[in-house]
């Protein structure tokens, strides 16, 4: 098998142009996605029988808790592939997906304490679902804080890799914990309500909008990962190239 | 020298884990008995910490007794934070975890070695007094057992936890509410295990299966925690 895709991901120069050329169609078919979502989700499509309208905050509250527990396991896989292969480019990538992630899980969070005021009578529940989502951008939040305290650019990637991985095996551990500690402690007194059979014009609209924000997902890592490539490379010749700087000390 | 000869002579003795164990153990001991504050240090935070909850919260016996096991195991996590967050930071400064990278010992063993012999010398001391608290929060008599158990238990794997964070932590600047940021998300299972033996108990429950989890999570973690933690000091020395 060829093997040549995949070593170019490593190639800050080539993944800098290839983030480029993607990243502006990305974001437009992203953002038109998203409004269309809106639009339909928002104004079109029926309103819950039970819930009236105050359901239709799923259309944000689910995607952006999907994107951010998929975001933890691509820095995972990141985190592996750098860890074995010390691929440069996995550190840059969590460095760049690292703040988006603990943003939509911060999202969640904020979109479902919205959403339980009206349903469930109160802001915050402590329960399984929302107690490990509050652990994981404690996460976020340790990755992003162990990486500004070390200083050193690789003990930083490697430190990163390690943390990330450390946590990966633990979501399931805390996951579970979480949920058996609160049927041990608060036998239902509020549960997720199951997923009712939505019909095609309630979950159409979702899956856009799911759809759109993993689009917007990777036009901003990527618009980031362009930022992070430049700052690490900025003393190569491709990147004064690239950005047209002539070097003042040309002559020397 | 001639220790270093010795070892080379025989093989198999530089292997045993004992020995690196009792080297490291006599080695902690000696510091603490040297540094007697430290200990207490910690001891005394564990115990203002229990103290604030009856003038903070409700000295009254109903509230007490139904969060004392939960006040006792929260402010042990926050003295064992203390106390062996900074576990790697001296061996670190004064270059000792360069020798332990160099020498030929697995680097996992002496981490293993370490977080026990912490776990002895300075962890034990707050288990034992732990049921003295738990006396003064109006826990039942016949559950101050069942504290002490899930602690023995259950802290082990805590330390192993926080030694991961202590050393990725190990190389940088400050670092304590670092260690926290870090550590806390990773070892609130044990706590809501542990946590939920003594509410079980106390409700009259059937504990051997939460007993077994917990002690599930300690094996993992004795068998996975002294790796991250070794791959994490390889790499402050790395660099």
């Amino acid at each position: 098998m060829n093997w040549v895709w995949f070593h170019k991901f490593g190639s800050p120069k080539w993944m800098y142009t290839f983030a480029g050329k993607l990243q502006a169609p990305l974001l437009v078919a992203s953002i038109l996605a998203m409004l269309c979502a809106c639009y339909w989700g928002l104004f079109i499509a029926p309103p819950d029988y039970q819930q009236g309208d105050s359901f239709r905050i799923i259309y944000i509250h689910v995607p952006a808790a999907i994107l951010a527990q998929s975001c933890y396991m691509m820095m995972a896989v990141a985190a592996f592939v750098g860890l074995v292969w010390r691929m440069k480019m996995s550190d840059l990538f969590i460095s760049a997906a690292a703040p988006i992630g603990a943003i939509m899980t911060f999202l969640a969070l904020f979109t479902g304490a919205v959403w339980g005021k009206p349903t469930w009578g109160t802001w915050w529940v402590w329960d399984a679902r929302l107690t490990s989502m509050l652990l994981l951008l404690f996460l976020y939040f340790g990755v992003m804080a162990l990486r500004s305290a070390i200083p050193s650019e690789q003990s930083r990637a490697r430190a990163t890799y390690i943390l990330v991985l450390v946590g990966v095996v633990n979501i399931p551990i805390i996951k579970y914990s979480v949920d058996w500690w609160n049927t041990l402690h608060q036998p239902a007194t509020f549960t997720l309500t199951e997923k009712p059979a939505m019909p095609p014009e309630m979950w159409l609209p979702l899956l856009v909008m799911v759809i759109g924000i993993y689009a917007f997902f990777t036009a901003l890592v990527f618009y980031r990962l362009q930022a992070e490539i430049l700052l690490r490379e900025y003393k190569t010749k491709w990147v004064s190239k690239e950005l047209n700087i002539v070097k003042e000390s040309a002559d020397e | 020298m001639t220790d270093f000869q010795g070892a080379r002579a025989s093989n198999k003795r530089e292997l045993a884990w004992s020995r690196v164990l009792y080297k490291i153990l006599f080695n902690e001991w000696r510091l603490a008995v040297r540094n007697k504050q430290d200990l207490f240090n910690a001891l005394m935070f564990f115990v203002l910490v229990i103290v604030l909850f009856p003038l903070g919260v409700d000295p009254g016996v109903a509230f007490l007794s139904k969060s004392a096991g939960g006040l006792v195991w929260v402010a042990f996590m926050l003295a064992l934070m203390l106390t062996i967050g900074q576990m790697f930071k001296q061996d670190f400064d004064d270059g000792t975890i360069e020798q332990w990278v160099l020498c030929r010992y697995p680097l996992f063993s002496i981490v293993l070695a370490k977080v026990f012999a912490l776990w002895l010398i300075t962890t034990l001391p707050l288990i034992v007094i732990s049921p003295v608290l738990a006396v003064m929060l109006h826990m039942s008599t016949d559950q101050l057992p069942m504290l002490i158990a899930t602690l023995l238990i259950g802290t082990p794997s805590l330390a192993l936890i926080v030694s991961i964070g202590a050393a990725l932590t190990a190389g940088t600047r400050g670092g304590g509410v670092l260690l926290m940021l870090l550590v806390l998300p990773l070892a609130t299972p044990v706590l809501i295990f542990a946590t939920g033996i003594l509410s079980a108990s106390a409700g009259g429950m059937e504990v051997s299966g939460l007993f077994a989890l917990l002690a599930a999570l300690l094996a993992l973690a004795v068998i996975s925690c002294p790796f991250a933690a070794a791959a994490a000091l390889k790499m402050s020395v790395d660099n």
